[in-house]
């Protein structure tokens, strides 16, 4: 307990967090209060940075001192398992970068966007104090519970804890969600690059560029990754700039011309051919292209930001908080909160925070930094994504993100039944934005990426300007969200291929060997197969793909948090620490209601897959054709598709009930019993293995 | 800090977000904990550890 005991503050130092205090509720108040005129995105970051540094400062060391009690004066895995390779001490920002890049993905950049359509405030507000309360919690205390158990696995934890059968149920629902992230994220690839030839030119390019750098690595100069990669830039550029004279050339843009439903089946052999090739040849050169691009673009989207100092030009609050949107369905309660979950809150940091994160850390006081401050700079992302996104004109914001049944498919159209929700807009200013950004519309571009990218591709051109600039960077924001994610999709589906032989080695043990061809091909295709089927719906769906499979994504991914946190709660009252269990138990309560209410409505009720079904069932039984199905095995593909949704939502409910009841089981023996129960590694003080850790 | 140290601090931020490890420190510790090894030189050292990173869980986010 000696570290519980937290240093007085001095003068100085009190007036110095009073003053930043006022700062952050000052900022706060004129983005939640003032109505009437454009507020200046500058307030929002000043507000963000304010409230993480206080967050950061108070409740980050309220966690790290009462709570998980982090003991730097104890031996963390690193040092009492050093082996040079997994558990190495590191220096504390290496640990941090290395942290951040693997936490940082699509979904803090898509979620945003998508609930952009409540106006900015809602988000706004869910990311800064979701993130302070839930999401960082969440990360830094699983973080902690691995470093005190020789940096176990968030799996192996759950077992321990709350029993064997949690374990299978938790790790079934992993499996589930990974199929749904990987379709998803696949859509957003699909909706990104759907009848345009520069994008699908310059992210097809992606794969020759891989393969030159894999072969370079591989045998003209090993191991040089940071030399390949800049190789791998200039050329993935290159191919940028020439998308512009393909697109501009009808025999060369016909070739890389494709409808939704063709770009499903390209990504499907895609995923499949790419997850059986050894990964030095694809993957690796990829993933470290996109892993350097990402961290890059993040910093040249905050220097855009703070430059060019953007107003937000999407209301406060908009109408469409009733649940009417265009973008997703629901009311903000419970919907706003599935909607952004990566950046307020993420299930999957869980897995890393619990991965090779603990097996770096060479103090348990430098957990706070990382976990609780990576997870932080995470939400500064999300608040990036939303400024971009708000930033834009409300009319295209609205053109790009809904879907075709509500808008129809022409810039009059369009213009007309936006400018009637209030959003006015002219056929011309959409238009005129196609062609700023090189492409024949932006009509119905849902999933985050192409609203991102025009957001960023304005907010880049206002302090680079230049002839043609937008279209460039727009193709640029582009390629580099669907680089990151198609390395998501090909490392999810291997990831997905060994889960998948994992589960086929209990009913058939052959099938467990991962070097073995048949079981690789066969689990890679179930694998393919399952999250392709959820791609290919979503790229048929006639409200867009997105308006279903990101609700479904929401639950999951909110799903796993709730598990993470209610894992931190349990080991909480099991160290007899019962009087913090709020610190944990109350997000968890929280992401346990918004997930089953929202998964209630979209089981029952005028917005659930259930009611989709039955419309489409009662028409088909009329002999009717309902757009946009064109006939009747389309219909019965709908009505197929809805079911199946309507299952998964089903089965996420009960998985959560499921871990609710486990948790409730194991608090109440943890109360009965007297002494503490959590099977923590012993203590091993650091002083007496410091000589070992050379 | 000097302006080398944080150069190379960097280059191992960007490499172990690869899931490449420090060399020096893998060779220091074979050095000392096991004399009786074989040191794997550079290549040998990147393409075990490139392998290797692709077969957890993972390790990315969405």
């Amino acid at each position: 307990m000696a570290t519980s005991a937290m240093r007085p503050t001095s003068l100085a130092g009190r007036l110095l967090w009073a003053v930043i205090a006022v700062i952050g509720a000052a900022c706060l108040a004129v983005i939640a209060l003032r109505r009437g005129e454009p507020v200046n995105a500058i307030w929002l970051v000043a507000a963000a940075v304010a409230i993480f540094l206080i967050g950061y400062r108070f409740y980050g060391k309220f966690i790290e001192h009462r709570v998980l009690q982090m003991d730097p004066s104890r031996a963390p895995p690193s040092v009492l398992h050093n082996d040079g390779l997994d558990y190495v001490p590191t220096d504390k920002w290496v640990v941090f970068g290395h942290h951040f890049a693997a936490i940082a993905g699509a979904g803090p950049l898509v979620g945003p966007v998508l609930a952009a359509q409540m106006g900015y405030l809602p988000g706004t507000l869910w990311i800064l104090f979701g993130v302070v309360l839930g999401g960082a919690v969440q990360d830094f205390m699983v973080l902690g519970l691995s470093v005190r158990r020789d940096a176990r696995s968030l799996g192996h934890m759950l077992r321990e804890e709350l029993g064997a059968l949690a374990g299978v149920v938790a790790m079934f629902g992993l499996l589930t969600l990974m199929m749904i992230v990987l379709a998803v994220l696949a859509l957003v690839v699909v909706k990104a690059l759907t009848h345009s030839p520069w994008g699908t030119f310059s992210v097809a390019c992606t794969i020759p560029i891989a393969l030159l750098m894999g072969v370079y690595l591989r045998w003209l100069r090993p191991g040089r990754i940071l030399e390949v990669s800049l190789i791998g830039l200039v050329l993935l550029i290159s191919s940028i700039a020439y998308g512009a004279h393909v697109a501009a050339t009808p025999e060369l843009a016909s070739l890389f011309d494709f409808d939704a439903r063709s770009l499903a089946w390209l990504l499907i052999s895609y995923g499949f051919v790419a997850s059986v090739l050894p990964v030095w040849l694809l993957l690796a050169p990829r993933d470290y292209l996109s892993t350097f691009l990402k961290i890059g673009t993040i910093v040249l989207l905050a220097i855009a930001i703070i430059l060019a100092a953007p107003q937000l030009q999407m209301p406060a609050v908009s109408r469409f908080i009733d649940g009417t949107g265009p973008v997703f369905q629901g009311q903000l309660f419970p919907f706003l909160f599935i909607t952004i979950a990566c950046g307020s809150v993420s299930g999957w940091h869980s897995i890393i925070a619990s991965g090779t994160t603990p097996k770096l850390l060479s103090s348990e006081g430098e957990a706070r930094m990382v976990g609780y401050g990576g997870m932080l700079m995470e939400a500064f992302v999300a608040i990036m994504a939303l400024i971009a996104a708000a930033s834009l004109h409300p009319g295209v914001y609205f053109a790009m993100n809904s879907p075709s049944a509500v808008i129809g498919n022409t810039a009059e159209h369009a213009a007309s039944v936006i400018s009637q929700w209030g959003f006015v807009v002219t056929p011309d200013e959409l238009a005129r934005t196609a062609k700023d950004i090189g492409e024949t519309s932006i009509l119905s571009r849902a999933g985050g990426a192409p609203t991102l990218a025009v957001g960023m591709a304005q907010l880049l051109h206002n302090i680079l300007p230049g002839e043609g600039m937008v279209a460039f960077w727009y193709h640029y924001a582009i390629l580099f969200e669907a680089l990151f994610i198609l390395t998501t999709v090909d490392a999810g589906t291997r990831v997905g291929r060994f889960m998948i032989q994992e589960i086929a080695g209990l009913v058939y043990a052959p099938l467990k060997n991962t070097e073995s061809w048949i079981g690789n091909v066969l689990a890679t295709s179930i694998c393919v197969g399952l999250w392709g089927y959820f791609l290919y719906q979503g790229a048929v769906d006639p409200l867009g793909g997105i308006n279903t499979l990101w609700p479904l994504f929401g639950i999951a991914n909110q799903m796993l948090a709730a598990i993470a946190l209610m894992l931190a709660t349990v080991v909480t009252v099991k160290l007899k620490r019962e009087r913090y269990a709020w610190v944990p138990g109350l997000p968890a309560l929280w992401l346990v209601t918004c997930t089953l209410v929202a998964g209630f409505e979209k089981l029952v009720g005028p917005i659930s897959f259930t009611a989709a079904a039955q419309k489409y069932t009662q028409a088909l039984q009329g002999g009717q054709l309902l757009a946009p199905a064109k006939s009747l095995n389309e219909m019965q593909r709908i009505i197929t598709n809805n079911s199946v949704d309507a299952t998964l939502t089903a089965v996420f409910m009960l998985l959560v009930l499921a871990m609710l009841g486990f948790s409730i089981h194991a608090i109440l023996n943890a109360l009965r019993s007297n002494v503490p129960t959590a099977r923590e590694a012993p203590r091993v003080a650091l002083a007496s293995v410091a000589s070992r850790s050379t | 800090m000097t302006l080398q140290k944080l150069w190379q601090r960097l280059v191992q931020t960007a490499r172990l977000s690869c899931g490449v490890p420090d060399y020096d420190v893998y060779v220091a510790h074979l050095r000392s904990h096991h004399p009786e090894r074989k040191i794997p030189t550079y290549a040998e050292f990147f393409r075990e550890r490139q392998t290797a990173r692709y077969k957890g869980t993972g390790g990315r986010c969405c």
